[in-house]
């Protein structure tokens, strides 16, 4: 039997959180779209006050994504909104601006920081720069390659990796609000008010007419997502093997009952490589599962996990 | 234009919280550019080396012309900066090391740069390399300000969604230099935060291999599939009206007419010259210019018409003008339309270039001149676009010095009289109305 690496998901609600662990998750991640970035729903400090216990009865952990480009508006009350996040006893806060570590060194020293800042997370000496800072995580950039993300544990014996196993990405985030602007340059001011995660937006690129990329805006811009959905299951062996702290699924835009499959099926592929490593393999009817689950126009891929980067 | 010279006053206490003249700092592709940037007033000037710079397109420094370059800057007391503002992958690593060593050795006096470990290996390996956090850092707030004050930077590069009163806030709590970008093309997203290139052309953004995806064309639709998760039997399923347009085969809805402009991030470029006052009064350190790509007639005359505002600005804070023809000129070599950013509201449906774009600049650089003969009124001229004889042209220079003339005869350095400068480079005589200097520019109307 080996350590087995955390099964993360972010929720949106105190009914996914428990749905979730239900189905075999490790550990969640809640916020509010003042200090977090795309989350699934809005959980404020009462209800995330109320996940506590069900996270504990479940023996799991809850994270809080404070991870937010903030604006000097946001600061007046970061410290109290953080000392009341370590009171509730959370087990770590997720954070990319640097105005956060330096709030909790001032306000609320106990809480672990996690450093996740999306695509700019790339590499094992800055993860060091961050560690040193007080940082017990870093949260890989989805744009890395397996060979960049195998070698992370040699270089980061004593902090804690987590990579994103499943789910879409964020691909573009701006604070000009472009879908409200375009509705309103081509005259459909009556289309303005509903440009969330319900609509159910997406851009199609001219030549890529295949592919639909989500978009939606919130307090924080226009946020614009991968037209697939990484999944690396057949490959999670290689994860395993690597010694990965974390794996991450991204639950946005997608239904409880869709995550909770893909949670109970990495469930069982990490249960079966801990209880006999050396026995492992990948399971084909598990990607069945998923298969069952998936949208059929998102396609299911290894994002950038064996794609060749120019630059 | 002028009421924002009257209303700054109030707005930031009627206090200049500086009182050194502000930097003008301007972009330089490559070594031709960045000698045109500093003759025309830049006091310092940025550029990209072979590696570790986000524009890999673009001509790149090698030390060697780098070198030349400080000294070029030098005899003007000015400044090169290195941007070194990739977020590097594990094996970019191991060069760094030597390449800030180099950097140091050539004599820059800055690197931007975004990522940690190229900052701490600076401070590390390279102490005379000041190090300048990029613009690629998206900071927002004063706090971040001070964070990196405390990691001993002694300068930062704003996000471009920092508002005016943003900067006056950070500029109350902290005392670092701050350099914000004034005029040029921008990122719709906050920097850094975009991997459009790496997922339409696997080219990574954050490495220098960005393909604007931003101001390519997309259409919007919202999807118009029912959600089958809620439906519980086939009977339902037929009762449905939601399900109507979906067995039509309607699976989503266009948010566009045809014949409408379709969907794009593409933003404006920005343009401060109507709000110089503003940028000193509330202390911006360093006005930046974007544009390591753009043209030399783009670079030296932007980099021309700031320098002349912020030096009238400065000796005569009261009686500040902002001059029509300073707007004139910069349009001539400028082909985007422009807004102020986030600058004092934020960016609205005006703000976009649906529209299709690029028409070229409305002149070109013809000719630069590399002697005079004070005597004779003749001028030595290496050609740098067609033109001949009959050509409407305008000469300018640094200062703002500026007359139009018409081309009469041209000749050959031989003294063969020619039907047009056809050649690139070649030197061609002619005869001008004004005394012209060694590196005036010669401009033509395009057709």
């Amino acid at each position: 039997m080996t350590t087995k690496p955390e099964l993360l998901i972010t929720a949106g609600s105190l009914e996914e959180v428990e749905r979730f662990l239900k189905a075999g998750a490790t550990a969640v991640i809640v916020g509010e779209s003042i200090y977090g970035m795309r989350m699934p729903g809005q959980m404020t400090l009462a209800d995330i006050e109320l996940a506590m216990p069900i996270v504990r009865k479940y023996h799991a952990k809850l994270y809080v994504a404070v991870n937010n480009i903030l604006h000097n508006d946001a600061l007046k009350d970061l410290p109290a909104y953080l000392t009341a996040i370590e009171r509730i006893g959370v087990d770590a806060v997720i954070y990319g601006d640097p105005a956060v570590l330096m709030t909790i060194r001032s306000s609320a020293p106990s809480l672990k920081l996690h450093w996740n800042a999306e695509m700019t997370s790339t590499n094992y000496a800055t993860a060091r720069y961050w560690q040193k800072r007080g940082s017990s995580r870093i949260v890989l950039a989805r744009e890395l390659n397996m060979e960049q993300v195998l070698e992370m544990k040699q270089y980061l014996p004593d902090m804690e990796v987590e990579v994103q196993v499943h789910g879409m990405t964020n691909i573009y985030h701006s604070k000009r609000h472009l879908v409200q602007h375009y509705l309103r340059h081509t005259g459909q001011e009556e289309e303005t008010a509903k440009v969330g995660r319900d609509r159910k937006l997406f851009l199609i690129e001219q030549e890529r007419q295949e592919e639909k990329f989500p978009v939606y805006e919130d307090e924080n811009g226009t946020h614009i997502m991968s037209s697939d959905d990484m999944c690396i299951l057949e490959d999670l062996k290689l994860l395993l093997d690597a010694g990965l702290d974390s794996f991450k699924i991204e639950g946005l835009f997608k239904s409880a009952a869709y995550n909770e499959e893909v949670i109970r099926v990495y469930r069982e592929a990490i249960d079966a490589y801990a209880a006999d490593p050396s026995g492992y393999a990948f399971r084909p009817e598990w990607m069945e599962r998923i298969r069952l689950v998936q949208d059929p126009e998102r396609e299911l891929s290894f994002g950038f996990f064996y794609k060749e980067q120019m630059y | 234009m002028t009421n924002t010279t009257n209303t700054r006053i109030r707005k930031y206490n009627g206090k200049r919280n500086r009182l050194d003249k502000p930097e003008l700092l301007a972009p330089a592709g490559n070594l031709e550019k960045l000698k045109f940037a500093v003759h025309y007033g830049a006091d310092a000037v940025y550029i990209g080396g072979q590696k570790y710079g986000l524009r890999s397109n673009a001509d790149n420094f090698t030390f060697e012309e780098m070198r030349e370059g400080v000294q070029f800057a030098k005899k003007y007391g000015a400044k090169v900066f290195v941007a070194t503002n990739i977020y590097a992958h594990n094996e970019d690593i191991a060069g760094i090391e030597a390449y800030l060593l180099k950097l140091q050795e050539v004599g820059i006096a800055a690197i931007i740069a975004a990522d940690p470990v190229i900052i701490e290996t600076a401070q590390r390996v390279a102490p005379l390399l000041e190090v300048h956090v990029s613009t690629q850092q998206s900071i927002a707030n004063w706090q971040t300000v001070q964070f990196w004050k405390e990691e001993g930077a002694p300068r930062v590069v704003l996000a471009r969604e920092t508002s005016m009163d943003e900067i006056a806030e950070m500029k109350a709590h902290v005392d670092v230099e701050i350099e914000a970008f004034i005029h040029g093309a921008m990122c719709s997203s906050y920097s850094g935060r975009c991997t459009l290139s790496n997922h339409f052309t696997d080219r990574d953004s954050n490495r220098g291999g960005c393909c604007q995806s931003c101001r390519w064309k997309y259409d919007l639709f919202e999807d118009d599939r029912p959600d089958l998760t809620k439906l519980v039997s086939e009977e339902e399923a037929a009762q449905e009206p939601a399900l109507q347009p979906f067995k039509l085969g309607v699976t989503q809805l266009p948010l566009f007419q045809e014949q409408q402009n379709q969907f794009t991030m593409s933003s404006k470029d920005l343009c401060m010259i109507g709000h110089l006052p503003d940028l000193v009064d509330v202390g911006v350190d360093s006005f930046k210019i974007e544009g390591r790509m753009k043209s030399i007639h783009y670079v030296a005359t932007v980099v021309n018409v700031y320098r002349q505002a912020i030096d009238s600005y400065m000796a005569d804070p009261d009686h500040y003008q902002l001059k029509p023809e300073w707007i004139e000129e910069m349009n001539k070599a400028a082909n985007r339309p422009v807004n102020t950013g986030f600058f004092y509201e934020e960016p609205d449906h005006e703000d976009h270039i649906y529209e299709p774009e690029e028409k070229a600049a409305p002149y070109d650089f013809a000719g630069l001149v590399v002697d005079y003969d004070a005597d004779t009124c003749m001028a030595t001229i290496q050609q740098r676009n067609h033109f001949k004889p009959g050509a409407e042209i305008e000469f300018f220079g640094p200062n703002g010095t500026f007359f139009k003339q018409t081309v009469g005869q041209i000749w050959d350095t031989d003294g063969n009289e020619l039907d047009a400068a056809r050649h690139p480079l070649q030197l061609i005589r002619m005869k001008v109305e004004q005394p012209v200097h060694y590196f005036d520019m010669m401009r033509k109307k395009n057709r």
